[in-house]
């Protein structure tokens, strides 16, 4: 139990460190930036009480909103894909989620990417909404999601296979 | 009693998701109006620590850069000073009015941010520097914005590329002035809304601050004109306007605190009145 605390800790601290330091900064093509710090929410512990991961993804959106200067968007679209989170385990890993035995280190790849996506369009969609706050820039909107949900997806599925130790 | 303490439980994670989620919503619009983002901003001693490491790594990678602005900079200097050791007339400028309106400090920039819609930026100087709200913040180049948070050492500047951010601005031949605001979607143009429709506009023609605003001076560069084109009611010109700063690469900034700028706030409220 320990352990899987300790390395949530670190692995919030690092995600977020990443996040603000060099995410925040890339700018690709003048406004696309990945939202890496969601994969801490993609891997919280399934078991865990649904209260501590919304509490928690709360504190990390706030957290990186202060670091970014923007109100409190972050926090939202991360609380939001915290509370969304079962529906997508539920429809991407179907039966293995009912068993309550997914290890996200030994899923198959499919799944997994399936997972992401569809809970990295949802938080960038209501990043970017509360982001913009005007229904008239709808397009814009929509453009950003598209372009950086892609990144982000790609960026994560990356991190993930690359620091889960035992994938065939 | 019993079924509210039932519901209450049997909802306890949608219910606080709402909340949470409210926290967040209510934050956010507290941002998206002017002057109000007073909790959740980046002057703050974590954050403006964990810039401040951040950039004494990045400012060695553009050194080469920094010295050509300013040597660019001294040469356009050394110029105005000798232009105006000629042409001055030394027994028209009453030296005692005019000496020393603004006073300036040198600022690093923390956080540079353009790729969003509310940009907001961060420097290294704060109260203790005596950096107050409503200072202006200018490059060599031209404006970046202006001070909205301080804390003890570090400053938030709201940047021109804000959708909140109005600055006055003139158009440098005439004296027609306008707003300058941003429509959020390229870094490397601002508009120019409010040009009544007797301003002679030609494409290529400087904007530049209107100085009416007593923030800014007058006469601070801002940019180039690009197009414009009538607004919907056909009374003024919006313009589109070219930034002379590349507001994408940005390290020494200067602070500019109007020395006046009491005594004119205090004559304009009497007037209201």
């Amino acid at each position: 139990m320990n352990s899987i605390a300790g390395i949530n800790i670190v692995r919030f601290v690092l995600l977020l460190l990443l996040q603000v330091v060099i995410c925040n900064h890339i700018d690709f093509l003048g406004y696309i930036n990945p939202y890496i710090y969601i994969i801490f929410i993609f891997l919280f512990p399934i078991r865990e009480d649904r209260l501590v991961l919304l509490l928690v993804s709360f504190l990390l959106g706030m957290m990186v909103d202060i670091f970014s200067d923007s109100g409190g968007v972050h926090a939202a679209a991360a609380v939001s894909l915290a509370y969304a989170r079962p529906i997508l385990l539920k429809s991407s890993f179907g039966m293995l989620y009912e068993h309550q035995t997914i290890k996200f280190s030994t899923t198959d790849i499919g799944s997994l990417i399936t997972y992401i996506s569809l809970g990295t369009v949802i938080h960038h969609f209501i990043l970017f909404s509360l982001e913009i706050f005007n229904i008239s820039n709808i397009l814009l909107v929509l453009q950003k999601t598209l372009f950086s949900s892609i990144f982000t997806i790609l960026l994560s599925v990356l991190i993930i296979i690359l620091f889960s130790r035992n994938r065939k | 009693m019993q079924q509210i303490f039932n519901f209450v439980i049997k909802n306890k994670t949608f219910l606080l998701f709402l909340l949470l989620f409210s926290i967040a919503l209510a934050l956010t619009i507290q941002s998206h109006s002017y002057h109000r983002s007073k909790f959740i901003n980046s002057a703050n001693f974590l954050t403006g620590g964990v810039y401040g490491t951040m950039n004494s790594v990045d400012q060695y990678f553009d050194l080469k850069t920094t010295n050509d602005i300013l040597t660019e900079e001294n040469r356009l200097l050394r110029e105005q000073l000798f232009n105006t050791s000629v042409t001055k007339d030394s027994s028209y400028i009453d030296s005692s009015y005019t000496k020393g309106q603004y006073r300036i400090t040198i600022a690093d920039l923390y956080k540079n941010s353009y790729s969003s819609t509310n940009n907001i930026l961060t420097l290294n100087k704060g109260k203790n520097d005596s950096i107050k709200q409503d200072f202006g913040v200018m490059t060599s180049n031209g404006i970046i914005g202006i001070i909205d948070n301080t804390s003890n050492n570090y400053s938030t500047v709201l940047s021109i590329l804000n959708v909140k951010s109005q600055i006055n601005a003139k158009i440098k031949s005439t004296n027609h002035i306008g707003s300058l605001t941003w429509d959020g979607k390229s870094p490397i143009y601002v508009q120019l809304e409010d040009v009544s429709q007797f301003a002679p506009i030609k494409v290529g023609d400087t904007i530049q601050t209107g100085g009416e605003s007593s923030i800014f001076p007058k006469g601070i560069g801002i940019g180039t004109i690009t197009s414009f084109e009538s607004d919907i009611s056909g009374d003024t010109y919006t313009i589109q306007v070219k930034l002379f700063n590349d507001m994408t690469n940005i390290g020494t900034v200067y602070i500019l605190e109007n020395l006046d700028r009491a005594e004119i706030q205090s004559l304009e409220k009497n007037i209201d009145e």
